[in-house]
């Protein structure tokens, strides 16, 4: 199994997240799609940076977590400083399927499957 | 098979400026079973790869059983992507489904569309656990069959041997062909769709 951060050590993770850990940061799905809504400014933590670079368009959490090569739980935090100070805006994922009402609603999967047939 | 923040992220690769709404499906199964295959088949971008980390004190952490670090646990997972439609995008996880890994997947596959559990018929039981816990979540899933052309089980036998509910699709695949990875995704989706079909308001009162 690949590992994309096979050489960083915890402290180094320690100190991108400014040794916190993840917690207000429950909203954010793997799926939430991040948009940056500035330029990175000079001086800025490298990372959000790269961050603000890479959501020029709309981006998914994951897909953050794998460009900038750290875990989804790191990214998390430091999309959370940016979504705090206004640099990135979220786009949640609505009615996503829950225990309470677990499937997908019938114009979502008709959109999946239109979309699936014309691949 | 991993990228790095010094790896420059083409323009064309990004999501519609009016993309909005994600969807996932996950696709999980034993080791070597085909699910990076699978993503690969369907998916617009090259399989990207990263990691979901869990420390104990991440909170809601009852089950380490089969974890070597007792303190912080890290498992590698990928992804694809299909753009739906300009608002609409939808993420394939691929992700190993013993039973060791799923106070991570939990999390991940929240709120997914449904599942797909890939079959190896060398390793069947890799495979029974994620079917468990996917039943008891309620997330609609489907079983596909990745056929390596080993020893031939009829889907009769192997629905037996995986003591499938017979409402459940099985279907068989070759992971490696993208009309036959798309045909999986499609009988996924028929199958919540009938799902949710069915579910009249009156049973879900009952339930
Ligand atoms: N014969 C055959 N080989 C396949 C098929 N699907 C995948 N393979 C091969 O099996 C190997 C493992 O496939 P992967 O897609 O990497 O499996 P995986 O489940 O992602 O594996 P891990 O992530 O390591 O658990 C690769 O060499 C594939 O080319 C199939 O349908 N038939
Ligand atoms: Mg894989």
């Amino acid at each position: 199994m690949t590992r994309s951060h096979r050489d960083e050590s915890p402290d180094r993770l320690h100190v991108i997240t400014g040794g916190r850990s993840s917690g207000a940061d429950g909203a954010l799905d793997a799926v939430t799609l991040v948009v940056a809504e500035s330029a990175p400014a000079p001086g800025m933590q490298s990372e959000h940076a790269a961050i603000l670079r890479l959501c020029r368009s709309p981006t998914a959490v994951v897909e953050v977590a794998a460009h900038l090569g750290l875990p989804v739980t790191v990214v998390r935090i430091l999309l959370t400083d940016l979504i705090d100070t206004g640099q990135v805006t979220a786009r949640h994922p609505v009615s996503a399927p829950s225990r309470t009402h677990p499937f997908a609603s019938p114009d979502v999967l008709e959109k999946v499957l239109v979309a699936l047939h014309n691949l | 098979m991993h990228s790095t923040t010094s790896e420059p992220v083409p323009e064309s690769v990004g999501l519609p400026q009016t993309a909005a709404h994600a969807l996932k499906i996950a696709v999980v199964g034993g080791f070597g079973v085909g699910k990076t295959t699978l993503v690969r088949s369907v998916s617009e971008i090259r399989p990207l790869n990263t990691e979901e980390t869990m420390t104990r004190a991440g909170g809601g952490v009852d089950d380490l059983s089969g974890v070597e670090d007792k303190h912080s646990t890290t498992v590698a997972f990928d992804f694809g992507r299909i753009t739906l439609d300009p608002t609409s995008v939808l993420y394939l996880f691929g992700a190993p489904g013993q039973k060791r890994f799923w106070f991570l997947w939990d999390r991940l596959f929240s709120g997914a569309l449904g599942a797909v559990v890939l079959v190896d018929t060398r390793r069947i039981e890799d495979s029974w656990y994620a079917i468990d816990r996917l039943e008891q979540q309620g997330t609609p899933f489907i079983v596909a069959h990745n056929d390596f052309g080993g020893e031939a089980y009829s889907l009769e036998d192997l629905r037996e041997a995986l003591d499938l509910d017979p409402a459940v699709p099985l279907v068989r695949c070759d992971a490696r062909e993208r009309a036959s990875a798309k045909q999986v995704l499609i009988a996924l989706a028929e199958h919540v769709r009938s799902l949710a079909a069915s579910r009249t308001p009156a049973q879900e009162s009952a339930t």
